[in-house]
This record gives C-alpha cells, structure tokens and sequence, in this order.
C-alpha cells in the first residue's frame, strides 16, 4: 500500500509497518509551535525584559565565563562534638549533684568523642547509670551510656553528630549569607553540599581573600571572668591566649554572658585613646546577666573571648548596668570594622574552613566566553557547510534542524534557568556534532534504498523506518552514559553531562521529527521524479 | 545546486578488502594498546589539580614575564613553587605548587594562594591573576574518587546497553574493541602530558560512546546481511557491511571531528586538550570500527555468528 501524500490530509491512513509520509495541519502547526516557543525562551538572553511583568528567564553563566570566586567550606564537626562533650559533661555534673550522687576523675576524650567519671563507690554504679541515661539527647539517640571497668562512659554516636552538623550547616548557610551581604557582594550563591559543607559562589570576586578571613572566624564571642589565679589552669578553667600581651591567661569555663545576646554592634574611634573600637548592644535578658556579674565582681578582670582568644580582659571598675560597652584591642578601621561586622552577622555554630577555592579573574572569564563563543560558530559553520557539500538538499535540512537544535537546547537551558561553563558549551557544540548523525544515516539509507531501484516515496520511507532505530539506539547509548556523568560527576563534568543529555533530547525531535517534517514537505510540494542523495 | 551532493568519501559500488588486512589492524592495535598500558604506569598520567591537590595560579604581567624574579619573589615570601612556566602568550606565566603535607595541610593550601598572589603582584606591579585555584587533599582524593564513579558507573551503563542489544558474540567483540580503545586513549594521554582532571574524565566517556555508537551502526549492517545473504562467506560479508556503512561511518566521524576541532585551536587553556584527546579519540574509534571490530567477529567464526542470527526468512 502507498498512502498518498496530501499535506493537509484531514484523516491520515496510519498503518504501523510505515513512517508517518503526511503530517496533519495540526501536526505541522504543533512542530513549528515548538520551533517558536524555542525562539521565544531564548529572547531573554539576548534582550533586555520589556517590561518587568513577563517571566524573563536566562542561562546563567557560569563562574569560568563571567569571573569569580568558588569557596568550599567544611564545617568542624570535631568542633561540634567538642562543644557537645563540654555540655553534656555540664549536665552530667549537674544531674549527679542533684541526684546526691559523687563522681571522680571527670575525663573528655575528642578523638573517640566520647566521657567518662568513676564512680564513688561500686554501689552507686547502677544509679549513676540510671542517671546518665535520663539526661535530655537534643537529638534522638544522641549518645550511649555504658559501664566499663567502674567507670561510666558516654560516648556520641556517629550519626546523630551527622544530624546536628546538617542543623549546624543549615544555621550557618544563614550567617555566612548576612555575613557576604554586609561585604557587599552582588549576587552570591549560598548551597548546602553533603552532610557538612557549604558551597559558596562569588561572581565577580576576583580577590576573595577578606571574604576567607570573615568565613574563616567562627566569631564567638563570650564574656568570662578570669581564674582566682590567672596563671594557672585549675578545674573550671582553661589557659587561652592572650591576644594583648601574647602571653597566656587562665579563663573560666562559665560563660557569663555570649554573642547571642548582642543585638547590635559598630566600629567607632575611641575617644580616650583615639584607637579604633567595638562598640555593641546587648539585649534586655544579657543586660541583666551583665549587671549582675559587674555587680557581684567589682575589682576583678573580666575577659572578652572571641573564639577562645582573650582579646582584653579588662578590670571592673563600677557596675555596668546600661547593657552596652565597647571592646578596644588594638584594632585598625578594617579589623574593627569586620569584626563590628562578625558580632552584627552572628557567631557560626561551628569553624568553617576553606578546603577548595577556585576563582577566575575578569579577564580570563571574557576570553573564555570569547573562545567558547567562536569555538561554537566556527564549530557550527563547518559541520553546516559540510552537509551542503556532502548531501545537497537534504543536508541543507539538516542545518536547518541543526540551527533548531541549537535554539531548543538554549531554550531548555533558559528556561530552567540552568548554569552554562565552558565544558558545557563543549557539551552543546559536541551534541551538534552528533546530531547530524542522524541525518547522514537516514540520507545514507535512502541513496541506498534509490539504488536499489526504488521509487522516489518508498526509498524516502525506507530510509526513515530503517534509521529511525538506529538513531534511537545510538542516542540511547550516549543519553544512559551521561546522565550517570551528571548523577555521579561534580563540577564541570556536570556541566558537561547535563547540556549533553539536554542536547540528545533535542536531537530527537529535530531529527526525527523536525528534518523529516521538511523533506516530507519538500517532497509533497515538489514531487521530484529523483531524490537529491 | 543542491540537487544532489557534490562530493562523497568513497564512490558507492565501490569495494575496498578490508579483511585482507585484519590481522595487521589487530597485530597494530595490540601492540599500541600493550605500548598504551606501559605508558600508563611509565611515566604515568600527569594529573590535573582536581585529582592532585594543590594551588595552581595562572597570571599575566604587563611585559614580558620574567620567570627568574617571580621565582625569586616567590621563594622570598617562603614558597617554593613545582614549577613556574608560560603558557598562552610570553606575559602568561602559571605558578604551580603541590599539596602541602602534615596535620594543617587544609588550611596551608588555602594561605598559599593568597601567597602566592600577594608575592607576584607585589613583585611585578600590575599583574593581573587570571586563575587561582587552591584544591586541599580532602577535596581532590574525593574528586578522584568522584571521577572514577562516574567513569566506572557511565562504562557500566554502555556494558549493559550492548549486553542487551547484541548476541553474545557482538557484545563481547565490542566490548574488547573498546578497551582497546580506551588503553589507547589513555596511553595518548600519558605521551602528550596532558593533564588528566574532571573534563578529561568527561572527554574519554563521549569517546567510549561514540565509539559504541559506531560499531552499533556497523554490526547492525553485518546482522542485517546475515540474515541477507544467507551463503555469502563471512570475510565476503563482513567486507561488503562496513563498505556499506563507509560513507556514513566517515561522514559522523567528519562531523564530529569539525565540531571538536575549534575547539582544540580556540578553546583556551581548559579546552585544548580535552578537545584533542576528543579529536584523537574519533579516530581511533572510528578505525577500530572497520579495523579491530569486524575482524574480531571473523576470528569468532561463521557459525557462532550464524547460529546467533536468527534465520527469518525476507527479502
């Protein structure tokens, strides 16, 4: 059977041995819809929005094209446990007291994460136990509490330390943002990456090296009294470094009053020694906590700890009662400024670190657009002459696929606001290359099918039936390769791996439905007693 | 004009023996392939920052660059580069340091860079950094790992896809055809130096599957024959199959090629050699289509081959 060809068949016969040879007007209208939605969604990459009302979605370039800085932070999870170890022993201090019960030899173990006390006597052990057991988890299953050799032992558990580093990391995110804001940066990228790191993007900062210095300072800030002698760590206190006279000063462990509870802090000039100073605010609960101690403690030397470093410890002369003070440390403008900055933005729950940093000055971002745009027309214009050349008409299809091809991966792109580096650029000129593989295979099929003395419409139908698996086949192939790139791959790859995978979808329609729509109209119009192949 | 094509690769009816020189193309492929896989172990793959660790900072003074003073103003702020070398153009200079060892290596790397810049920029004033990448030990064991997953997972996926798709003795033709693909690739790599990282991770999996993709196209044509051609002995067959898909086998390849070629000339310092590995890699896939893949369906013999086809009966 040969069905004939009307372009505007209101009922075309189907039959599932043959490829579609008529396309309905709706049919028709549908695939130059998507051609035009293609066109349409690619507009915002090239004009400015009319108005601020229409969805104006563009590709982002990525930080290789536009320049930039890339920061990997890790969060300190030993931090974390180290912190949560000094709490729990608090607790477990505390809930023993109460409990009448006696303890000795209070140990805190970091690398295994874990504590331990003897007991007072061996008859105490299963109260004690029972004890322990009964403290508050901030997270289910927190920790265990086991007796070994007399002793009590608390040990954090691995997971639930995960869990409260993706809270730690969650809370960070928000500081580290407030805290690149108040840089001034345009337009950063803040993102979770994995159980305990941070990914931060940075366009068009070239030099990141003060944004490192503010990540990098946990800013905690606290208010502690000095050991009854400061020269020698006792129980309750800890030998810290002493930032004024480089020496070392014994601190208590309490804290009296922390960072959370300032509400607001600046750098200003201190007026008696005409040095740069903090000056900050503290809310009504840490105001009061700040009376009483200044109260309580006239005449002994309370120190200013940020990040366990004394950065003055200065004597209490009178009472301070109004909730504000200011912190000299032998500060310059930017210290005072930034660290003015750390107390407003909030302390970190735990140290971050820089583990990978990655940044591309302006200049080297233009030539990478510049190469990666001439490298896509060169790469464009030479696979188009080519199919002139070597297959006439139905090659000149192809280029028109082609140049869709290129549209609708834009396309895709924009309107999933995707990110576009150089490798992804390489992803979409090596897609076109590709592409055109489908045509060179279905014209190879037809010159065959034509000497073999068919007629013009059968070999044209031949040709299609018999690529079209292939051509699915092949695609298939490449798509499960690179989407296991995406799934498994990490920054450029990535890239690399998702326009690809974009850009065989698109092959496919303009391959299979969008060249074949223009032969098949050729061929309707035309109607050549010979093929062109 | 367009009527009909101006030029074509190898005139259709024509015939060329490419069985007669079967155990050449083997006999070639073994031997660089065997080359390849000592090549990988001496010297070795020059690994990129992503995998190794390290500060890389790549800058361009105002003049020519004087590698003698930046080396020296480097070693004066207590950094001792690997290597301080040109790329690019005369006033491109790359500073290049391996990972720091020892308990605070993390954050060393990271005060290198800063290092590194602060020195040369104050040593030659007006020095523009075009790149500064610091990549601490944690980081680039995990990208490693992280490259080798994808790589390893990708190459699963196209095992399983030819697995599927062809009889066993395609399948397993394949599959060594690729291979030996891929240890050649490889071997290409470690003699041109050039650095494997991330985008070359990405670079040998679109060449394993366009490899795949072209020996798809060519066994299609030798199952198609088979069951064609019912008497026809196989070297005669086999010899008739790849001449049938010649031209589109080497029109992809062109195609491919022309699209990976600007890229190799204008697509700067990242691109360059992930685009000539990619521009070597469709050679060597696209030959070993004709020249390893087809003779090693020979080498299994007729009646595996015959067996395996189904004899329906058409045409």
């Amino acid at each position: 059977m040969v069905p004939t060809i009307f372009p505007t068949c209101p009922n075309p016969p189907r039959t599932s041995r043959h490829v579609m040879m008529y396309y309905s007007r709706l049919r028709l209208l549908g695939v130059a819809g998507i051609c035009l939605i293609g066109v349409l969604l690619c507009l915002p990459n090239f004009l400015n929005a009319p108005s601020s009302s229409l969805p104006w979605r563009q590709v982002h370039l990525g930080l290789d094209l536009r320049g930039g800085s890339y920061l990997l932070l890790q969060l300190d999870i030993q931090s974390l446990e180290h912190d949560r170890l000094q709490s729990l022993q608090d607790q477990a201090r505390q809930a023993l007291l109460d409990k009448s019960l006696g303890y000795r030899d209070f140990q805190h173990d970091d690398k295994s994460a874990s504590l331990s006390f003897a007991a007072r006597s061996d008859a105490e052990l299963a109260s004690d136990l029972e004890a322990m057991k009964a403290l508050p988890a901030a997270v289910p299953g927190e920790f265990t509490v086991a007796q070994k050799d007399g002793r009590i032992v608390l040990a954090l558990q691995h997971d639930a330390m995960l869990a409260r580093a993706r809270e730690a990391v969650a809370q960070s995110i928000e500081i580290v943002r407030r805290r690149i804001d108040a840089t001034g940066a345009i337009d950063p990228s803040i993102a979770r990456e994995g159980d305990d790191r941070i990914v931060v993007e940075l366009p068009g900062v070239s030099d990141p090296e003060r944004i490192k210095t503010l990540l990098g300072t946990t800013a905690k800030l606290t208010f502690r009294l000095l050991a009854a002698n400061p020269n020698e760590a006792g129980p309750g206190a800890t030998m810290l470094d002493d930032e004024e006279t480089h020496g070392k000063l014994a601190v208590q462990d309490h804290v009296d009053v922390d960072g959370t509870a300032l509400t607001n802090a600046g750098a200003v000039i201190d007026e008696q020694t005409g040095g740069w100073a903090v000056t900050f605010k503290l809310n009504s609960a840490g105001a009061q906590s700040f009376a009483n101690v200044t109260r309580t403690n006239v005449g002994k030397r309370f120190a200013i700890v940020l990040d366990n470093k004394v950065i003055e410890a200065p004597n209490i002369i009178s009472p301070i009662t109004a909730g504000s003070g200011q912190i000299t440390g032998g500060f310059d403008a930017r210290s005072a400024s930034d660290l003015a900055l750390l107390l407003r933005a909030g302390a970190l729950p735990a140290p971050l670190s820089v583990i990978e940093q990655r940044t591309i000055g302006p200049s080297l971002g233009a030539a990478s657009i510049h190469a990666g745009v001439i490298s896509l027309g060169v790469g464009f214009l030479l696979v188009v002459v080519f199919m002139v050349l070597f297959y006439g008409r139905f090659g000149l299809y192809a280029d028109v696929a082609l140049f869709a091809n290129l549209i609708l991966m834009l396309a895709i792109l924009s309107l999933f606001q995707a990110t576009l580096t150089l490798p992804g650029m390489a992803g979409m000129l090596l897609t076109l290359g590709m592409a055109v593989d489908a045509n060179i295979l279905i014209n190879e099929r037809i010159r065959e099918e034509v000497k073999r003395g068919r007629a013009p419409l059968q070999a044209l139908q031949a040709g299609f039936e018999r690529a079209t698996s292939t051509i699915i086949d092949s695609n298939a192939t490449a798509f499960l390769a690179h989407v296991m790139l995406f799934v498994f791959g990490t920054g450029p790859v990535r890239n690399f791996a998702l326009t690809i995978t974009i850009g065989i979808i698109t092959t496919l329609f303009t391959t299979l439905v969008l060249s074949r729509v223009l032969v098949v109209r050729w061929y309707a119009l035309a109607r050549p007693k010979e093929l062109p192949v | 004009m367009l009527s009909r094509p101006l030029f074509r690769f190898v005139r259709d009816d024509r015939r060329i023996n490419f069985m007669r020189g079967r155990h050449m193309g083997l006999i070639v492929s073994a031997v660089l392939s065997i080359a390849s896989v000592i090549l990988f172990f001496e010297p070795g793959l020059k690994l990129g920052l992503d995998f190794r660790g390290g500060v890389v900072v790549e800058a361009q003074t105002p003049a020519v660059a004087d590698f003698g003073q930046l080396r020296t103003a480097l070693e004066h702020a207590g950094i001792h580069p690997d290597t301080v070398q040109a790329f690019g153009s005369p006033r491109d200079v790359r500073i290049s340091i391996s990972a720091p060892q020892g308990a605070d290596r993390e954050a060393q790397t990271q005060k290198l860079v800063d290092g590194v810049k602060n020195a040369i920029t104050q040593a030659v004033p007006g020095t523009q950094v075009l790149r500064a990448d610091a990549v601490g030990a944690s980081v680039s064991s995990e990208l490693f790992r992280d490259g080798l997953l994808a790589l390893g997972f990708s190459l699963a996926m196209i095992l399983i896809y030819i697995w599927f798709r062809f009889e066993r003795e395609f399948a397993i033709s394949a599959v060594v055809t690729l291979i030996l693909d891929l240890t050649k690739t490889i071997g290409f790599l470690a003699i041109t130096r050039f650095e494997f990282d991330l985008v070359m991770v990405a670079a040998l999996l679109t060449i394993l599957g366009y490899s795949t993709n072209d020996k798809v196209v060519v066994y299609d044509r030798i199952r198609e024959n088979l069951r064609k051609y019912r008497t026809m002995p196989l070297r005669e067959l086999l010899d008739l199959s790849i001449n049938e898909t010649l031209n589109r086998t080497l029109g992809t390849s062109m195609t491919v090629f022309l699209a990976a070629l600007p890229l190799a000339l204008f697509g700067g310092s990242t691109l360059t050699g992930f685009a000539t590995v990619m521009l070597f890699g469709i050679v060597v896939g696209t030959s070993s289509s004709i020249f390893i893949a087809a003779p090693l369906l020979l080498l299994m013999g007729e009646k595996r081959l015959r067996r395996e086809v189904p004899m329906t009966s058409q045409d």
